[in-house]
């Protein structure tokens, strides 16, 4: 152990707590203000005292929006129904196609596979505006546009080169010869690879996983532009909050804990994977 | 006999295409006989890992042949060609204990637990690690792990083993320990196992012959006796053998009877023409110049013979090393009881005809041990 005076002790307390306070506190106030009315809310001075009130949860679920004037239907439910299964969706596709290629760029360096790695990588570099407006054409001519197929494929330039790039230096770091110790023993290259590679590369593709995921959830702009109403994910539908009559901030704050629960479960979940992953250290002899 | 394992003009090129192709194996014989062990002695970088590894199959033969037990195995997956392999550096799964990552290589062969458990214990006690049998692999020293992966290669069953330098990062003490104890599980279950190594110490104890290799090409393939005796070129003579070998330029020539050798600053050695047969003194004076290669253990300093200066003297313990300033170059001669020089002190050095190697120095070939040709 340390020794650490009292002194000390007490200090660190205070900068580790408002460090904490500091990050967590927009949460707190989100979940806090998602309990009162917009009423209550927009009282001043604001209080920390109200009768918390789940009504905009109900609203939110239920789909029926009132505002101070009208009553406005709105689909988040099915917003976020769209952001699971477009998240979930590009993740898998990009975890199936990349964490193969990311094996293929680590062990086999054949003639420019430098540049086409670096390639990959370059697409999240690129203004998605810039891709945009050529991609809506061309998906329009091909009856891909406003499908979860087609959106899970623009998906692609999010989550691919990140899971690309952070597996292959997992990769990377484990020594050929383990694999070749087992190859020798009598067992194949794909044996090899699910065997010996996959479950010493897991913790990394388990960080790379989640992140495309949160990558992908909180993606905004192809969304808007590829997707319509019926397949729009939470962070387009939450503009409809903002009506003609007015900014519904306990329904939006609602909605903003519904719809950061699923990553933030997500990431709680794989903590461990993430620090265990994003140290390295699991593999290194 | 047929041989077990044969190389046939095997090439390595790495990056052929590229602006920078490394030819690392460069047209290899080579044929190893049932229940033989060879090493695969040279500097590093000279292709040994190379070579072990295109026995393995983990890289291609750029271009010629390896055929193992009778199958031309070049083409086969590394599963399929039943080698075993110790790797050079870290090989061992780190998820697994040491007697899993042990066990797991016999899996293939289908043996009851009670077998493959004593087959684990047998290996472990072979090479001293039995006390570390359930730790994993991370948490082992750099001479554990390695120990651990040699124990993998050798409890399988395999019709070859191929050694990387399976013993580099042990200690000088339990290397030899073991050296012997490897060499006698190998001979009593005749095994034909290849080892990579730069020890020539352990080459020597070791193997039944011994492969020189330097930047690519093979340059001898022999017993250990014969290359002490009967180096092949300069680079095997002065490679092998510690300390290396004296060398020195000089001209051949016949004079007042006497073959005589003119070495640097005036300095001549004569020898009577019976030491050396017609032929070979046809050949020496045919040459000219050639290089002079002689043993540090069989120069001999007596008060006679040609003039050199000592500068260093030291006693190792065992034996002395003496070296001297001689013929514009320097001598070393060493010697099993303790003899003491001053440093300055003229010595006279005699060579005898039948410790004298003499080389072509244009091709660097061998042209005679003692009296004899090569
Ligand atoms: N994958 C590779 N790509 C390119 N060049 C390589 C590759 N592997 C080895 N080489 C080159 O081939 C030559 C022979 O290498 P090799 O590993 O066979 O040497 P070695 O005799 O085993 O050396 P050491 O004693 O240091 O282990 C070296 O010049 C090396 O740089
Ligand atoms: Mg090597």
């Amino acid at each position: 152990m340390e020794h650490t005076s009292p002194l000390e002790r007490i200090l660190r307390g205070i900068a580790l707590t408002a460090v904490v306070v500091f990050f967590m506190f927009p949460i707190l106030w989100i979940v806090l203000m998602s309990l009162q009315t917009n009423e209550t809310i927009l009282r001043s001075p604001p209080s920390m005292v109200f009768e918390p009130t789940l009504s905009n949860y109900q609203a939110i679920i239920s789909g029926q929006l009132t505002g101070n004037t009208a009553t406005l239907e709105i689909k988040f439910m099915g917003n976020l129904l769209n952001s699971i299964i477009l998240s979930v969706g590009s993740v898998a596709l990009a975890l199936l196609l990349g964490v193969p290629a990311a094996y293929a760029f680590a062990r086999h360096k054949f003639r420019g596979s430098e540049d086409i790695a670096f390639t990959l990588l370059s697409f999240r570099f690129a203004p998605p505006l810039l891709v945009l407006l050529p991609l809506t054409i061309i998906f329009q001519q091909i009856g891909l546009a406003d499908t979860y197929i087609g959106l899970i494929w623009v998906y692609q330039l999010i989550c691919l080169p990140l899971i690309l790039w952070i597996v292959r230096g997992y990769f990377e770091d484990i020594s050929p010869d383990v694999e070749h110790a087992y190859r020798i023993a009598g067992h194949s290259w794909f044996a090899t690879f699910r065997h010996i590679a996959l479950p010493l590369a897991r913790p990394g593709i388990a960080a790379a996983g989640l992140l495309a995921f949160i990558f992908a959830w909180n993606n905004f702009i192809f969304a808007l532009v590829l997707a319509s109403a019926d397949k729009q994910p939470v962070t387009v539908g939450a503009l409809a909050f903002i009506t003609a009559s007015g900014i519904q901030y306990g329904q939006i704050a609602a909605a903003i804990v519904l719809s950061i629960a699923p990553t933030l479960a997500l990431a709680l979940y794989a903590q461990r994977y993430l620090v265990e992953g994003l140290s390295l250290g699991a593999v290194k002899g | 006999m047929t041989a077990m394992l044969n190389l046939q003009g095997v090439n390595k090129i790495y990056n052929p295409n590229s602006r920078h192709p490394v030819h690392a194996v460069i047209d290899l014989d080579l044929a190893v006989q049932p229940g033989e062990i060879v090493a695969l002695l040279g500097s590093s970088g000279c292709g040994k890992t190379s070579t072990l590894r295109m026995v393995a199959g983990f890289e291609q033969v750029s271009s010629g042949s390896i055929s193992l037990a009778g199958r031309d195995i070049h083409t086969f997956a590394p599963a399929r060609r039943n080698v075993a392999m110790a790797f050079e550096g870290y090989s061992l799964y780190p998820p697994l204990t040491v007697r899993e990552n042990i066990a797991f290589a016999m899996k293939s062969e289908k043996m009851a637990t009670a077998d493959v458990t004593a087959r684990v214990d047998e290996i472990a006690q072979l090479l001293d690690i039995e006390d570390i049998l359930d730790r994993y692999p991370t948490s082992l020293s750099g001479g554990q792990a390695q120990r651990a992966g040699l124990g993998r290669a050798l409890v399988r069953k395999a019709d070859l083993y191929l050694l990387d330098e399976p013993m580099g990062q042990l200690e000088p003490q339990l290397r030899a320990h073991l050296r012997g104890r490897i060499k006698h599980f190998i001979k009593e279950r005749g095994l034909t196992a290849i080892l990579v190594t730069h020890d020539q110490t352990e080459a020597n104890a070791l193997a039944d012959r011994i492969a020189v290799m330097e930047g690519g090409v093979l340059q001898q393939f022999d017993t250990p006796a014969q290359l002490k005796d009967a180096p092949a070129n300069l680079f095997t003579g002065t490679f092998i053998g510690e300390p290396p070998m004296n060398i020195f330029a000089a001209q051949a020539k016949s004079e007042n009877g006497q073959l005589v050798f003119a070495l640097d600053q005036g300095v001549d050695l004569s020898y009577d023409p019976t030491a050396f047969p017609d032929a070979l003194q046809q050949a020496i004076l045919g040459l000219g110049t050639v290089t002079l290669g002689v043993r540090p253990h069989a120069v001999q300093v007596r008060d006679h013979g040609a003039k050199a200066q000592v500068y260093a003297a030291q006693w190792l313990g065992d034996q002395t090393h003496i070296a001297a300033h001689f013929a514009g170059g320097s001598v070393v001669s060493v010697h099993h009881d303790r003899v003491s020089r001053a440093k300055g002190e003229e010595i006279g050095i005699v060579i005898a005809p039948q410790d004298l190697h003499v080389f072509d120095t244009a091709s660097g070939n061998a042209v005679s041990h003692g009296g004899t040709l090569a």
